[in-house]
C-alpha cells in the first residue's frame, strides 16, 4: 500500500484513541474535583490533567489558572491546542478523507457523522455539566464505534495492522503518561493505609483507563497502589496495560513482516520493549524507581513511533 | 428570448412519451412524500461526504450540491443520435490534437489561424512531436450539451482537460435507486454502473509499451483540499487503484514509481486530475508542490501514459470552440452531428463591432474562463455591469467570445412552490481507449434551481439530477 495511506491510517487511529483518552481524563478529573475539598487535598487535579495530556506548557501560555473551566476548554474545544479533542476529531476526519479508499464505509461513517454532529458543539460549546457529560460520552462512544467498525469490517491486511499499531502505540503512551504524572501517589509505603484522598486518587487513575472494575476482578482486593501499578504496567490481560499494548504491537509488526517477507528495526525494537516488560516484576521496578522506569518507557515508545515511520511510512 | 423547450410537456397539454410513466407516478405520489425523500437524499449525501469546496468561500469549506429528485428522462432514440454525435466530436478532438502537435495540416490548410494556437497559453510546446501512447490525447471528455428544441443537441463546451462530475452521475443513480425503487420498477433505465469498469479498461489499454502486461494505473489528485477531491477518492475506490498525490510519486531513470510500505512500485498509467501547469515543477510552474519532478521527462521517454495527455487544453479552448464544426469536417470529411452555438469571435473586428452593439442580448465569455466565472449574461445584467464589461472587452477583445442567450430546455423540478420547469444542461462522459470510444448512457444533468436562471454551475447555485436513458 502507499506509504502515505499507511501513515494516514496509523495517525487516524492515534487521533481517535487520543480523543477518547482525553475525554476519559476529563471525566475522571471531574469526579475527583466534585469531592469535598478536604478529600482532594492540595494537589490541583486540573493541573495533573494538563500534565497527563502533555500540554501543560502550551496551556500556561494562554491561561493563568488551571481551573475546571479553562482546562476543560483547552483540552476539549480549543482550536489552539493541537491535541484538543476538537483538533483530534478534525485531524481524524481529514485523515479519513485522505484515505477514504482504505477505510470501510462503516469507519468513514463513524468519523464523518461524529464530525458533523460535533460542529454544533464547537460553535456553541457546552453550557452545563450535563452538556459536557453528554459530549464526553459521545466522544468515547465514537471511539468505541470506530474501533468496533475497524474490528468487524476491515480486511486483515497491512491496512488493518497499521491502523491497530496506531491504537496500541497511542494507548501505551497515554497509560504511561498517567503513571508518569501520578506515580507519586503510587509509591509503596509500609502498611499503607490509604486515606480517602488516596482512595479517590487511585480510583481516578483506574477510571481514566477504564480499569476500575477490572482491578477488582483481577485482584479481589481493595485498591492498593502497588497492585494498581502492576495492573497498568505488567498485567497483559488488561487491554490498556503497557504489557498488553506491546504484546499487540509485536504481533501487528510480525504480521506486517510476514506479509512483506522481511523484518526490520521496528520489529526488533518492539520485541525488545516487550521482552523487558515480560521479564520485569513490580519489585524490580520499584527498586529501579517507577518514575525512571516510566520515563524510559515513554522515550522507548516514541522511539518505536519514529522507527515505524522511517521503515514504512515515508 | 424564445420560449424554452419543455422536455416533459408538449405545448397544448400532451406529454412526451419518455415522461408519461413519470407523470403518472407523480400524480399518485403526495408532495410531502417527495419532500421527505428529498431530505433523505440530502442526509445521504452528507453522510457519504459527497461535498465540494467553493474557492474563496470562507463561510463553509464543504458544501453539498443540491440534488433534485425528479429524474431527467431521454428516449433511447434521442440518446442514440447524441451518442453518435459525441463519438464523432471526440474523434475529431483527438485527431486535431495529434495534428497540432505533429504535422499541423489544419494550420497549413488555414482552417484554424496560427496565432490562436501559438499565442495561446494552453498550447504546450513541450508536446511538439512527442509520441503519446496509442495517439490518444483525450481519454476522458466531458461534453456539455444543451437542447433548445426536440431535434437538435448543441455543444456548449468541450471539456478535454480534467472534466469532473462523473461521480455525481454514479451517486445520483445510486441514491435514486435507494429512494425510489418503485419508480425504477416502472421504467427500463439503461444502467450507468459499468462506467468505472469501462474507464479502467480504457486506461489500461493505453499503457506504454514498456509497461508489463498487467499495467499499474493510479489516480493523481491535488489532494484533500481540491474542490473535486470527493470525486477523486470515489473513482479511485471504484476503479480499485491507488489515489496518489504528487509526493507519493518519484521519477527514477525516467520511470515513475509510487512509494509504498514495501518500497517503490512502478506506475504505468496516471489518470491525472491535476492541471498541466502543476504536473511537473521542472517543466511547468516551479512553485508547484502538487506535481512530480521529472514526470515530463518520463513522459517524453514513453514510460508513462498521462490521461488526459498534456496540452489538450488547446482543443477545448473557447476560442477554438467556434472552429469545431470545421475541425470535424476537416478530419473526418463528415457533417458534424452535434451543432455549435453560433459564436462571435471578438478578436475579429466585424464580430467585435456586432457584440459591442448587442451586449444586452448576448452572453460574453472569457476565452480561458471556466466554472461560469467572469462571464456577462447580457439580458440579466444591469446597465452598469454591461458598461463595465464593455470597457474590459474593448481593452482585450481577443480574450472574449460572445454567444446568443440560449433558451435552454427545461425539466420539471422540485421547488418551494411545487413542481416547476427549470433550465438544464447535460454532461455525458466520453471514454477513448486504444481500440474504441465508449459512452455510458447517461451523464450529469445540471439544473439551474433559481427561477429563470440559466447558470447551472454548482459553484453558482446549480443543482443536479439523475439522468435516465430509456432502454427501448
Amino acid at each position: 500500500m502507499l506509504s502515505r495511506t499507511a501513515e494516514n491510517l496509523y495517525w487516524l487511529a492515534r487521533y481517535v484513541e487520543r480523543a477518547e483518552y482525553l475525554a476519559r481524563t476529563i471525566d475522571a478529573t471531574l469526579r475527583v474535583t466534585a469531592l469535598p475539598a478536604a478529600y482532594i487535598g492540595k494537589t490541583n487535579e486540573w493541573d495533573s490533567a494538563l500534565l497527563t495530556a502533555g500540554v501543560a506548557a502550551s496551556f500556561y501560555q494562554t491561561y493563568e489558572e488551571a481551573n475546571e473551566h479553562n482546562v476543560v476548554d483547552y483540552l476539549s474545544f480549543s482550536p489552539n491546542n493541537p491535541s484538543s479533542i476538537r483538533n483530534c476529531i478534525e485531524a481524524a476526519r481529514l485523515n479519513s478523507r485522505s484515505v477514504r479508499t482504505a477505510l470501510t464505509s462503516e469507519m468513514w461513517d463513524t468519523i464523518n457523522s461524529a464530525w458533523i454532529e460535533l460542529q454544533a458543539v464547537w460553535s456553541k460549546g457546552t453550557s452545563t455539566r450535563e452538556d459536557l457529560a453528554k459530549f464526553l460520552r459521545f466522544v468515547q462512544e465514537t471511539s468505541l464505534r470506530f474501533d468496533g467498525s475497524a474490528y468487524r469490517t476491515m480486511l486483515r491486511n497491512d491496512a488493518y495492522w497499521f491502523s491497530r499499531m496506531g491504537v496500541h502505540l497511542e494507548r501505551a503512551d497515554n497509560t504511561a503518561r498517567i503513571l508518569d504524572v501520578k506515580y507519586h501517589v503510587l509509591l509503596p509505603e509500609e502498611e499503607h493505609v490509604g486515606g480517602p484522598l488516596d482512595f479517590y486518587q487511585w480510583s481516578s487513575i483506574l477510571r481514566s483507563v477504564s480499569a476500575l472494575t477490572a482491578y477488582h476482578w483481577v485482584y479481589r482486593e481493595t485498591l492498593k497502589p502497588w497492585l494498581i501499578a502492576d495492573l497498568l504496567i505488567l498485567n497483559d490481560t488488561l487491554p490498556r496495560s503497557l504489557a498488553s499494548c506491546y504484546g499487540n504491537l509485536v504481533r501487528n509488526l510480525d504480521q506486517i513482516g510476514v506479509a512483506y517477507g522481511r523484518q526490520g528495526p521496528a520489529q526488533r525494537h518492539a520485541r525488545g520493549i516487550r521482552n523487558r516488560l515480560e521479564h520485569s516484576n513490580m519489585n524490580d521496578i520499584f527498586q529501579h524507581g517507577v518514575h525512571e522506569f516510566i520515563q524510559e518507557f515513554i522515550a522507548d515508545n516514541s522511539r518505536l513511533g519514529e522507527i515505524v515511520t522511517k521503515q514504512y511510512l515515508i | 428570448m424564445a420560449v424554452a423547450f419543455d422536455e416533459m410537456n408538449i405545448p397544448g397539454g400532451d406529454l412526451r412519451p419518455a415522461y408519461q410513466e413519470l407523470a403518472r407516478w407523480l400524480e399518485e405520489t403526495p408532495p410531502e412524500a417527495l419532500e421527505y425523500r428529498r431530505q433523505e437524499a440530502e442526509l445521504l449525501f452528507r453522510r457519504i461526504g459527497i461535498t465540494f469546496a467553493v474557492y474563496g468561500d470562507s463561510e463553509s469549506t464543504e458544501r453539498l450540491i443540491p440534488f433534485d429528485v425528479i429524474p431527467r428522462i431521454m428516449s433511447g432514440k434521442e440518446w442514440a443520435r447524441l451518442e453518435k454525435g459525441l463519438k464523432q466530436r471526440v474523434r475529431a478532438l483527438n485527431m486535431f490534437l495529434r495534428d497540432i502537435y505533429h504535422g499541423r495540416d489544419i494550420l497549413r490548410a488555414e482552417i484554424v489561424p496560427d496565432d490562436l494556437i501559438f499565442q495561446n497559453p494552453v498550447f504546450r510546446p513541450e508536446m511538439n512531436s512527442q509520441q503519446v501512447p496509442h495517439d490518444v490525447y483525450v481519454h476522458i471528455a466531458g461534453i456539455d450539451i444543451v437542447r433548445v428544441d426536440a431535434e437538435d443537441f448543441i455543444v456548449l463546451e468541450d471539456n478535454a482537460r480534467t472534466p469532473s462530475g462523473v461521480s455525481y452521475m454514479l451517486e445520483n443513480r445510486e441514491i435514486m435507486m435507494r429512494l425510489f425503487p418503485d419508480l425504477f420498477a416502472r421504467h427500463k433505465v439503461a444502467p450507468v454502473e459499468r462506467y468505472p469498469d469501462e474507464l479502467l479498461a480504457a486506461l489500461r489499454s493505453v499503457a506504454p509499451l514498456s509497461a508489463s502486461s498487467e499495467p499499474t494505473v493510479a489516480l493523481l489528485t491535488p489532494g484533500v483540499y481540491n474542490s473535486a477531491y470527493y470525486e477523486h477518492s470515489f473513482l479511485a475506490d471504484k476503479l480499485g487503484i491507488e489515489l496518489v498525490e504528487g509526493r507519493d510519486l518519484i521519477v527514477k531513470n525516467n520511470e515513475v514509481f509510487m512509494r509504498t510500505t514495501e518500497g517503490l512500485k512502478r506506475v504505468d498509467v496516471i489518470y491525472r486530475r491535476v492541471d498541466d501547469d502543476f504536473l511537473d515543477p521542472l517543466t511547468f510552474r516551479p512553485d508547484s508542490v502538487l506535481g512530480v519532478p521529472g514526470l515530463m521527462s518520463a513522459y517524453a521517454a514513453g514510460n508513462i501514459t498521462l490521461a488526459n495527455a498534456v496540452g489538450t487544453g488547446i482543443a477545448d479552448d473557447k476560442a477554438i470552440y467556434s472552429y469545431m464544426p470545421d475541425i470535424v469536417k476537416f478530419y473526418l470529411g463528415e457533417e458534424p452531428i452535434l451543432k455549435n452555438v453560433p459564436t462571435w469571435r471578438c478578436r475579429e473586428p466585424k464580430d467585435l463591432a456586432y457584440v459591442l452593439d448587442n451586449l444586452g442580448d448576448l452572453v460574453v465569455k472569457e476565452v480561458h474562463g471556466s466554472g461560469g466565472y467572469g462571464m456577462l449574461i447580457g439580458p440579466a445584467a444591469t446597465k452598469a455591469t454591461i458598461e463595465a464589461f464593455r470597457d474590459k472587452l474593448k481593452r482585450e477583445p481577443e480574450g472574449f467570445i460572445a454567444q446568443p442567450t440560449l433558451a435552454l430546455s427545461t425539466c420539471p423540478t422540485c421547488t418551494a412552490s411545487g413542481l416547476a420547469p427549470r433550465h438544464v444542461d447535460l454532461r455525458p462522459f466520453v471514454l477513448t481507449g486504444s481500440k474504441s470510444t465508449t459512452i455510458v448512457p447517461g451523464g450529469l444533468t445540471r439544473v439551474a434551481l433559481k427561477e429563470g436562471s440559466l447558470v447551472v454551475n454548482s459553484s453558482q447555485g446549480g443543482g443536479t439530477k439523475d439522468t435516465w436513458i430509456l432502454d427501448e
